[in-house]
């Protein structure tokens, strides 16, 4: 059965088939990344291009790992050094790269919309790797993936967004997947970080960490963006992490079984105490591990079936 | 050259003229109305406009020609030639040229480069030297050399320190401060703040932005008792604002622009640059509250904000994307499609709103239909169905959302200086 798309732009609106099957076929990849040999000729023959407008190195270099696992030919294009200092447009970087025949293209970009201005521009599968405060689905699935994997199910479960709502590209990969596999979403962070018209997505808002953590099976951290004007947005970290940072005491405190997820790099101290970060509640390394196998399950679902 | 206008419905609001008649241009001065002899018939080209309205030609008081600078996405004549296709006798340019509208070289500059042309083209002056918003432009000057109005259109005027001194040296002209009502701080997204900024995860701007700006103008028109001018406007509480002040006898007057009465936000869920306007696209509450405002006065005229830019430019990143659509092609179709046809307006108001009202805003005469004025004169069909063919209009930019939409209504001639756009065609009617 193949995926019901072309392309992988995001989660909004990706049927719960879909989802599924993609987070079933990363399992078996899974299973691939901890044999000696980890790599299969599934994708052998096909090339593509890792088009990073906006710096990334767990991303790029998942994507990369995973092509590499199923034996595609990988190019890497970052903005350094490119055409578009020459003054060349984006759209004709992108039909050059397409004309050198290329069957997909995993692309992050500042501005959100250029995956779906690819997939008018380009023949190509187009695979949403991050577009500005949009999406950032194969995070979202990964973040799925790692869920299901500790709790052998996503129905049900109760999962709180923790952080700078309004500046992630992850937070909503996270609610239109998790929504759609049935769980009950929800957010949590100071006001201004909360972006207009969330609650009418379905997600319980918080304002109180206390209550989220209380109210949840799953926490998953967002970093607070720094570049991203935060600073603009709180008062200080030290009262972030006052207000809203996850620490030990606070979760030993409803002392219950949560886990934490965080998309990484973390800021220590801040979203998260150091004592959290690398404590028993996380699963974040997990996530990266993860994060490969689902990248695979995303490149062959997409690269072989269509 | 003598022509004739047959049977066609004679519809003038400023006059309280609304008959059906026949209409006599000799050597481009209306000769006669009403039943033509052997006589006046001898040697006319005749044009039966059964079903058609006469009205005083149609002004657009927003438009960009982006000459002198960006010859390749607007000249003076081809928006000007875009502009007859419209309907539109005569039109005000907005001053964010390269260089800017603050000299009287570049008004010169313009007017000589239109002088020969159907359209008549008034230069709106920059109220800041190079728009920049820290020195007055030289004002004087510019209004000697022939504009018709201060803007800073692009951006609002830095600051109320300049505004005020703007407005108040503008009252020795009488002509109005036309402002684009965004706070600089808070208008730094790509589109509206809403729902769909936050599905779509594009920097929202909240309406506030252009509240805030609509306010602080209100207050500093009702300071300097100079007049001020909201150009596009686009939200539910400016409208509000600004019949408030309207009611408290503040001197101030309103446009919107037929993609702020047509399109809401929603639009922009394919990512298409086409709808990256500024301001940006609103919500249906907006539209309905700027429909109101038009019905009930509040919004005195409506002009295009015509924004030529090229193919290129547009055709990129959503976020870095120009904003701005043309719309002088579109504009009294949209209109006559979304406001007429619907029963919001009448056509008498509609033509108040493209004709008569844009020109006492800026101290111009109002053409009227009378024997021995001036023909300046659009020729309207309100019940033609047309599709939209960006490819078909005389702008030199493509840039429209409105591609391919079907409109009911649109300016089959225009005749103004001596001159007639019909059928696609520039007819000298002097000789």
């Amino acid at each position: 059965m193949p995926l019901s798309s072309k392309h992988l732009l995001g989660l909004h609106g990706v049927p719960r088939e879909d989802i599924q099957l993609i987070l079933d076929t990363a399992t078996t990849f899974r299973e691939i990344l901890d044999r000696p040999i980890k790599k299969v000729p599934t994708l052998q023959g096909k090339t593509i291009v890792n088009l990073f407008y906006e710096n990334s190195t767990r991303t790029r270099i998942s994507f990369e790992l995973a092509q590499k696992r199923l034996s595609a030919d990988t190019v890497n294009f970052s903005t350094s050094g490119s055409s578009t200092k020459k003054g060349e447009t984006f759209k004709d970087t992108v039909r050059n790269i397409e004309a050198m025949k290329v069957d997909m293209i995993v692309v992050r970009h500042q501005s959100a919309g250029v995956p779906k201005f690819l997939t008018r521009i380009t023949n190509a599968i187009i695979i949403n790797a991050g577009d500005g405060l949009h999406e950032h689905p194969t995070q979202g699935l990964l973040d799925m993936y790692s869920i299901r994997e500790k709790f052998g199910k996503l129905e049900g479960l109760n999962v709180c967004i923790v952080g700078d709502i309004a500046h992630s590209r992850v937070a909503l990969s996270n609610i239109f997947g998790l929504k759609t596999m049935g769980a009950n979403v929800s957010i949590c962070g100071p006001t201004t970080m909360i972006p207009f018209g969330i609650e009418s997505l379905g997600v319980k808002v918080y304002y109180n960490i206390n209550e989220a953590i209380s109210n949840n099976d799953v926490l998953n951290v967002l970093r607070i963006q720094l570049e991203r004007n935060a600073g603009e947005r709180i008062p200080s970290l030290r009262e972030y992490h006052k207000y809203f940072g996850i620490t030990a005491e606070r979760l030993e405190k409803f002392n219950k079984d949560i886990v934490i997820l965080h998309p990484g790099p973390i800021n220590r101290g801040v979203e998260l105490s150091s004592e959290v970060a690398d404590g028993p509640y996380q699963i974040i390394l997990d996530q990266v591990t993860n994060g490969v196998a689902v990248r695979m399950a995303v490149l062959y679902l997409l690269g072989t079936m269509h | 050259m003598k022509i004739i206008l047959q049977n066609v419905c004679l519809l003038n609001p400023e006059q309280k003229l609304n008959q059906k008649n026949d209409l006599l241009i000799d050597n481009g001065i209306i000769k006669k109305i009403g039943s033509l002899s052997s006589e006046d018939k001898k040697d006319a080209d005749v044009y039966d406009f059964s079903g058609k309205y006469c009205v005083p030609g149609l002004f657009d008081m927003h438009v960009h020609l982006r000459e002198p600078g960006r010859e390749d996405e607007e000249t003076i004549i081809t928006g000007s030639n875009a502009a007859a296709a419209g309907g539109f006798t005569e039109i005000a340019c907005m001053p964010n040229t390269e260089p800017a509208i603050d000299s009287a070289e570049v008004v010169r500059f313009i007017k000589e480069q239109s002088k020969n042309h159907l359209v008549e083209v008034y230069p709106i002056g920059a109220a800041t030297l190079a728009r920049k918003g820290e020195a007055l432009s030289p004002m004087y000057e510019l209004f000697e050399a022939g504009v018709v109005g201060f803007s800073d259109d692009g951006v609002a005027i830095k600051t109320a320190s300049i505004l005020r001194h703007a407005m108040e040296y503008s009252k020795m002209f009488d002509l109005p401060i036309i402002e684009h009502c965004e706070d600089e701080s808070l208008a730094n997204g790509a589109m509206n703040e809403g729902i769909n900024s936050t599905l779509l995860g594009l920097p929202p701007i909240p309406s506030v932005a252009e509240d805030l700006i609509v306010m602080r103008d209100i207050i500093m028109a009702e300071f300097t008792k100079a007049k001020i001018h909201i150009a596009h406007i686009s939200t539910k509480n400016s409208v509000e604002l600004v019949r408030q002040a309207k009611k408290k006898g503040i001197k101030i007057t309103a446009e919107v622009t037929p993609h702020h009465f047509t399109l809401t936000d929603d639009s922009i869920k394919t990512f298409d640059t086409n709808f990256k306007m500024s301001p940006p696209l609103r919500t249906k509450k907006d539209i309905e509250a700027i429909i109101e405002g038009l019905a009930d006065g509040t919004i005195d005229c409506i002009a295009s904000d015509h924004a030529p830019h090229s193919i290129e430019e547009k055709e990129m990143e959503f976020i870095f994307a120009p904003n701005g659509i043309i719309g002088l092609e579109t504009q009294l179709g949209l209109a006559l499609t979304e406001l007429v046809h619907k029963k919001y307006l009448t056509l008498e108001q509609l033509v108040t709103k493209l004709s008569i009202n844009p020109r006492k805003i800026l101290n111009l005469p109002v053409p009227l239909i009378l024997e021995g004025e001036p023909a300046n004169l659009t020729i309207i069909d309100p019940d033609v169905v047309w599709t939209v063919d960006v490819h078909k209009f005389k702008s030199k930019s493509k840039n429209s959302p409105f591609d391919k939409r079907l409109l009911t209504g649109k300016a089959i001639a225009v005749i103004n200086k001596n001159k007639m756009f019909y059928e696609d065609q520039f007819i000298d009617i002097s000789s």
